[in-house]
């Protein structure tokens, strides 16, 4: 494939990690422990695993799976309303395809599904705003979801369904927002990160100012990343970089993609139609302040949860469940106490083994294979 | 159970074949009477024809005699499809159903020989649809060899069943001296595959129209029942074959280390895949590892028979972009690990269930 092909190349990464080599040589830290780097995004925790970067990483640096996968951080009481939703006569309840398998306290989606309830995979909410017109007799409920990313095209949507008159839409809001994320993580006492990849999607929308204060007030060096291996690779080079030479800065490496400033037209719709909510519950890290999103007053009639009555009920998290911890990089997917045992992608407790960009779904899923284990066969 | 169909050696039929003139089949043509036997030889037992179509018993009847000049083993199998939508580039449920139910015999190192034809038909489907999914059924049992000799009809409420269910089952004899199976791999055997992967998988869920994404993929749709044969005259110590459908090669691979008791590594740069096929994949979120196959097969051969193999597939119209993909190992028993195109490595478990595609 062009334009993607040239960043999987092999030879460009083997030079690289030489690189890497040369850089940890020179860093003090790696001679007492090694580095912990986090990658926040579920994009990039899928490349890794995807392309068997962590195997190819010297020891000396460990990569921490951040809660960047919006489907892994939904608590188990957001899957409840997202079921009651669903299973509300005349509702077609839409959704992007893996959170479908997300854990409620009873049940999830795909459950509600074989059990009659009509929820349909999606690709975008505007094949939702679709369905709304092929069956105006319904009411279709969007389940957005996920961080800057994703929240201008729902935004839009929202705007596109007011443009168009269309009344039978609504938005069962769970957009969170990364910057109040990254705080909590930072504020965690039992932190210990060294330095961050920074999510490159994310950025797109945001650009790269919003980060200033975590080299600034937490002195920990961020890198933008971009989606490929080499992306990765390079990034954490840069980070190395960093540290080695003793200096904390904002970078970016995905720069073909991330400008400095946000974009402002997508922001501009995100603001027009959200406000922040005081709180959002969070799988595994509890409440954090001013981390979600809501639909605004105006916007009220394609709010999904004042259109319909929604459960909202606060579920703990199961109490064996360690999701907290490894989102937070404390403890390694398989130190986790349920982990390959009650806590399998078949059957998940916690949702990191939900999806596929889940820290403990990839390391089932991919297998933790031991570094530097690579040869070519055939 | 309605009779369509005997065997080879019975005369042809006396009995008028009947024919339908209304559009759409309803449920009158799934209760028993005339309504129901004239849709059977409008449909089905017109093209279906052989010299020895007749409907007259309730099952068909073959002649030991034959079957053992052929090898000393019956394989028997069967398979229901499914397909939503039942037209799509490079084929259809029809050909499929014969094909599938062909590849599953020939796997096994099976000649295929008779199949049969059970329809299950959602009221208000299309005649003319009905008659071109049988018709493609006839050419698909004709280009391969194979007669369809009894089968069955029911028609279902509407909502009970998606337009139409086929199911296909199959016989066959398997030659003497072969013996394949999921558990004879052993460590330092090679592993091959037949040409590019993941063609019939991209192909249906393109051809499901909501990924509003223009590609020109076709299903690899095909009876491999001669391909297999040549494989094993050229291999003739091949120890496992499956045709990779779904779950893909990576499913396939599993289950032989699994059922072996070994390691499977494999080359993600020698894995043969179409440019289309991996950037669908790459937009979607998927993985064409697991997508299927409806004509590609995985093998592991003993590593001394593996350019003989590779030869006798490159050998054949179904073949030619055969590649070796891979390696058995001691290590890592019951695993499929994969050495990625980034030099690094990574396991390729077993799919939970179906892939969902990844929101971001």
């Amino acid at each position: 494939m062009r334009y993607v092909d040239e960043f999987r190349n092999p030879q460009k990464a083997k030079a690289l990690l030489r690189e890497i080599e040369k850089l940890i040589a020179r860093i003090d830290i790696c001679r007492h422990r090694p580095l912990s780097l986090m990658e926040v995004c579920g994009g990039h925790t899928h490349t890794i695993f995807k392309f068997g970067v962590e195997t190819m990483l010297p020891d000396a640096v460990e990569l921490v799976h951040g809660p960047g996968c919006p489907v892994c951080v939904l608590p188990m009481g957001r899957v409840d309303d997202c079921v009651a939703l669903a299973e509300t006569p005349g509702v077609i309840f839409t959704t992007f395809g893996d959170a479908m398998r997300v854990p409620g306290s009873k049940k999830s989606l795909l459950q509600a599904k074989a059990g009659g309830a009509d929820v349909r995979m999606v690709y975008s909410p505007l094949d939702a705003l679709k369905l709304a017109r092929l069956y105006p007799e319904k009411e279709i409920v969007f389940f957005g979801l996920g961080f800057e990313t994703t929240m201008p095209s729902t935004a839009l949507t929202i705007l596109q369904a007011e443009r168009e008159g269309i009344n039978n839409f609504s938005l069962f809001c769970n957009h969170i927002t990364i910057i109040p994320t990254i705080k909590a993580i930072l504020d965690s006492p039992e932190l210990q990160i060294d330095g961050f990849l920074g999510p490159g999607h994310v950025s797109m929308v945001i650009g790269t100012q919003p980060y200033r204060f975590i080299a600034e007030h937490y002195k920990r060096p961020l890198v933008i990343a971009g989606f490929e291996p080499l992306d990765v690779l390079q990034s954490v080079w840069m980070l190395l970089k960093q540290i080695a030479e003793g200096r904390c800065e904002i970078e970016n490496q995905y720069n073909r993609v991330v400008p400095e400033d946000a974009n402002r037209e997508a922001l501009a719709a995100v603001n027009l139609v959200y406000e922040l909510r005081e709180f959002f519950e969070w799988r595994g890290l509890g409440s954090i302040d001013h981390s979600g999103v809501r639909l605004r007053a105006a916007y009220a009639r394609y709010d999904a949860e004042r259109k319909f009555s929604v459960p909202a009920l606060r579920i703990a998290d199961p109490k064996s469940c360690q999701c907290g911890e490894v989102l937070k990089g404390v403890i390694k997917p398989w130190d986790c106490k349920v982990f390959g045992s009650a806590c399998t992608p078949e059957s998940p407790l916690g949702a990191l083994m939900v999806s596929s960009e889940g820290a403990c779904a990839a390391y089932y899923q991919f297998g933790a294979i031991p570094r530097h284990n690579g040869t070519n066969v055939a | 159970m309605t009779v369509l169909l005997s065997n080879r050696s019975v005369a042809a039929p006396l009995r008028r074949r009947g024919s339908i003139s209304v559009p759409t089949v309803t449920l009158a043509h799934g209760g028993g009477g005339s309504a129901m036997r004239n849709l059977i030889d409008d449909v089905f037992v017109s093209v279906f024809d052989n010299p020895a179509l007749a409907p007259l018993e309730d099952q068909a009847r073959f002649p030991l005699a034959e079957l053992s000049r052929l090898g000393d083993r019956l394989a028997l199998t069967t398979d229901s499809y499914v397909v939503d939508p039942l037209i799509f580039p490079g084929g259809d449920i029809g050909k499929l159903a014969v094909c599938g139910t062909i590849n599953d015999l020939a796997v096994g190192g099976a000649t295929p020989l008779y199949l049969t034809c059970s329809a299950i038909i959602e009221e208000g489907l299309e005649v003319d649809t009905l008659r071109a999914l049988a018709k493609s059924m006839a050419s698909a049992a004709a280009d391969a060899g194979v007669l369809i000799v009894a089968g069955d009809t029911k028609v279902v409420h509407r909502g009970t069943c998606d337009k139409l269910f086929l199911n296909t089952a199959g016989v066959g004899v398997i030659r003497e001296g072969v013996n394949l199976g999921a558990d004879r791999c052993r460590p330092g055997d090679s592993v091959l595959v037949n040409g590019l992967l993941g063609d019939h998988g991209a192909a249906i869920l393109n051809a499901r129209g909501d990924m509003a994404l223009s590609t020109a993929i076709e299903s690899d749709c095909a009876a491999l029942h001669g391909l297999i044969a040549e494989l094993l005259v050229a291999a003739p110590s091949a120890r496992f074959i499956r045709d990779a459908t779904r779950g893909g090669l990576a499913t396939v691979l599993n289950e032989a280390a699994r059922a072996s008791a070994v390691g499977i590594e494999i080359s993600e740069a020698a894995t043969p895949m179409r440019e289309e096929v991996k950037a669908f994949c790459e937009i979607l979120g998927l993985d064409p590892l697991y997508l299927a196959n409806e004509g590609k097969i995985a093998c592991v051969v003993p590593k001394d028979e593996q350019v003989a193999a590779l030869q006798a597939l490159r050998g054949h119209p179904l073949g030619r972009r055969a590649v070796i993909v891979g390696r058995v190992i001691a290590e890592w028993p019951g695993r499929v690990v994969m050495n990625t195109v980034f030099g690094g490595q990574r396991i390729v478990d077993m799919l939970v269930g179906d892939q969902l595609p990844r929101i971001c």
